[in-house]
């Protein structure tokens, strides 16, 4: 009769059902978010479903998600950065300089997207090859990268930009799509295939999850954390041209204080702090909950700081609820 | 060290020295730098100078104690300048509006200081989460909450009462109640750190976690105690701060806690934890306080000071990094260049 028993035992492999699983995804809940926020916002304001006042509201993220791409790559492979406003402060004086001098816009661009990359592998330098810890090393070259600005610039600025300049941060593509935002989508289908349909995306949560073990396998970790924090200086490069061709001049507090917004896209994108896990559409819902809860908070003149504050508890509360939730479901389970 | 001694026990021994020698290398650092700038204004090194540099420091001494303790256990609190802004803004108001007697306007400060440290150490504590991500929150939200309280109004000089903005002034001992409030702080600090069980916690959390939790320490408690105590010192910063400029606003101390931290860093205080001692963290700050109240008397502009802070940062970070791979613990060596690529 024991023998009964143990022939009618079925051990799942899985708790849940494929619509359960999902349905307890993080990608999940940043979507329902996301939805909840754009109906309560489509109910509180008029002027919130209009094309071109959607199409506005993207401006406001673009940018930083676009830096949030790449420091999502960064973040799990267990490191973190945290100069990207240094190196758009730094990338955007370069080109005020350059522009002065009189240097076309294709050279412009060239020279954001330069001193970034350049700003990104002084970082990699930093921290791969001399193996200093990448929270210290980034805070010291974001003090750096602005100091350099401030040191070339005062209180200065810049904004002898040609007319030209002024397409890559307010030009459209096509309608009310503008070519930020059409950046944006394209780097996010990059970057969504390359982490997680390339042995390199693979290598990168390896390297976060267990860097020595990733050694072992005979992974080049030093080189891939290298291209990672190049590629930030890249994005951060790149939002530096987008910025300072929207606003069309260059102060040194430029973009002041992004990195912790850059950082809040990630971490409630579910990209683990500590490395090793994270998802780009995950990151990307990220991005339109917090330019929806921002653009929306605008329409109802919401002070910025205000805000602020919401973002700040966003980041708290997505994290925490999901931990409390899940004790007090084990808590009532265990009687 | 000699053959016969366990390696762990190597370990030790070799850190104390290594701490020891960090600091004297460190005093050398600031006497050097004090050396080079009297060459060329002599009128910089007089005691009543030095005695401004102090009490310029002060503020970022307590701080960057604060912040030791927490970085001793592995982790780290960005929210401390906000908590100045929310408990400075807050002191304000209560002494602009006559609410309370001066003695517990005063001590309001550090109390509401610690509230807002212990509820950062809570959420890492019972919830696990990084502290990192929580202080990026608290300090966004610390910081929203001063703009709450005032609505974004500044309280000026004439509105705060002459005695609650006398007091870090009032001399005693021809020195300012500020910088005795510094000293006295240091001297706590370094009880807290070298005699008391939750200090030694502090070190052992941050050492290693797992050993500590088999210790019967309990990590978690030991970051929350930790946090408190940051944010005590933060809250105790914000009176302090508020009158010794007259002045609350919202955007008060705003990056301030970059350079706590790079005061931390500076003075050998390892950002992973368990490596760290209170003469170092005020030395670290007395180095970057050095330098600030330098570079104007050098002709050196106002503007070049992020840049210098940076380059420092990074200095003594790589310094630190140097120091600490010398502890050992590397099993696996990069053999040939193909290794270390």
């Amino acid at each position: 009769m024991a023998l009964q028993q143990t022939t009618a035992r079925v051990i799942p492999d899985r708790l849940l059902g494929p619509i359960g699983r999902s349905a307890i995804r993080w990608e999940t809940l940043l979507l329902a978010l996301a939805a909840a926020i754009f109906l309560a916002n489509a109910l509180a304001s008029p002027y919130f479903l209009d094309i071109w006042n959607l199409s506005d509201a993207t401006f406001n993220f673009t940018e930083k998600a676009i830096i949030a791409l790449a420091l999502a790559f960064v973040v799990m492979a267990g490191e973190i950065d945290l100069s990207m406003g240094g190196t758009i402060a730094l990338a955007s004086t370069a080109m005020g300089e350059a522009a002065v001098l009189g240097l076309s816009t294709s050279a412009l661009v060239a020279v954001g997207l330069g001193v970034g990359g350049a700003c990104g592998l002084v970082n990699g330098v930093l921290i791969a090859r001399l193996g200093l810890p990448s929270i210290m090393a980034t805070i010291g070259t974001m003090s750096l990268y602005r100091g350099l600005s401030y040191l070339a610039l005062g209180d200065g600025v810049l904004k002898d930009y040609p007319a030209a300049f002024g397409w890559f941060g307010q030009g459209y593509v096509w309608q009310a799509l503008s070519f930020e935002f059409a950046c944006f989508l394209v780097l996010a289908v990059v970057a969504g295939l390359v982490l997680h349909r390339t042995v390199f995306g693979r290598a990168v949560r390896a390297i976060g999850n267990n860097a020595f073990a990733a050694r072992f396998s005979g992974l080049p970790d030093e080189r891939i954390r290298m291209i990672l924090f190049l590629l930030t200086g890249l994005a951060a490069g790149l939002a530096a041209v987008m910025l300072t061709s929207r606003l069309g001049s260059t102060r040194p507090s430029i973009a002041l204080g992004w990195e912790l917004d850059v950082v809040t896209i990630v971490v409630l994108g579910g990209v683990s702090i500590q490395g090793g896990s994270g998802t780009i559409p995950g990151v990307v819902l990220a991005a339109f909950v917090l330019g929806l809860v921002t653009y929306g908070l605008g329409l109802l003149n919401v002070p910025g700081i205000i805000m602020s504050i919401v973002v700040g508890a966003m980041l708290i509360g997505t994290i925490a609820l999901p931990i409390l939730a899940g004790r007090i479901l084990a808590a009532r389970r265990r009687p | 060290m000699s053959a016969p001694v366990p390696p762990g026990l190597a370990d030790d021994l070799d850190l104390r020295g290594l701490i020891l020698r960090r600091e004297t290398l460190l005093a050398a650092a600031l006497v050097l730098l004090l050396a080079a700038i009297a060459l060329r204004f002599p009128a910089f090194v007089t005691a009543s100078s030095l005695g401004g540099v102090f009490n310029d420091s002060a503020i970022l001494i307590i701080m960057a104690l604060g912040q030791a303790a927490v970085l001793l256990t592995r982790s780290v609190d960005l929210s401390v300048a906000a908590n100045v802004a929310l408990t400075g803004m807050a002191v304000a108001l209560i002494d602009a509006h006559h609410v309370l007697p001066l003695g517990l306007t005063i001590l309001a400060a550090p109390v509401l200081g610690l509230l807002l440290g212990a509820f950062n150490g809570l959420l890492v504590w019972r919830l696990g989460m990084p502290p990192i991500v929580v202080t990026l929150g608290t300090l966004t939200i610390y910081r929203g909450f001063a703009f709450v309280l005032s609505g974004g109004a500044w309280i000026n000089s004439f509105q705060f009462s002459p005695s609650f903005l006398a007091l870090p002034r009032t001399e005693w001992l021809g020195v300012p109640v500020l910088s005795w409030i510094a000293l006295a702080v240091a001297a706590a600090a370094s009880l807290v750190l070298g005699r008391t069980a939750a200090g030694r916690g502090w070190f052992a959390v941050g050492g290693n976690p797992i050993a500590a939790a088999y210790a019967g320490i309990d990590p978690g408690r030991s970051r929350f105690f930790a946090f408190c105590f940051s944010g005590m010192l933060s809250g105790l910063c914000g009176y302090l701060w508020v009158a010794r400029y007259a002045v609350a606003y919202v955007d008060l101390a705003s990056g301030f806690e970059l350079d706590v931290i790079a005061a931390c860093v500076i003075g050998g205080v390892s950002i992973a934890g368990g490596i760290g001692s209170v003469t170092g963290a005020v030395l670290g700050s007395l180095f970057l306080g050095t330098i600030k109240n330098a570079l104007p008397v050098v002709n050196v502009s106002p503007f070049a000071q992020m840049a210098i802070s940076g380059t420092i940062i990074i200095a003594a970070v790589a310094l630190n990094t140097r120091a600490e791979r010398r502890r050992g613990r590397i099993i696996l060596r990069p053999v040939g260049p193909q290794a270390a690529e």
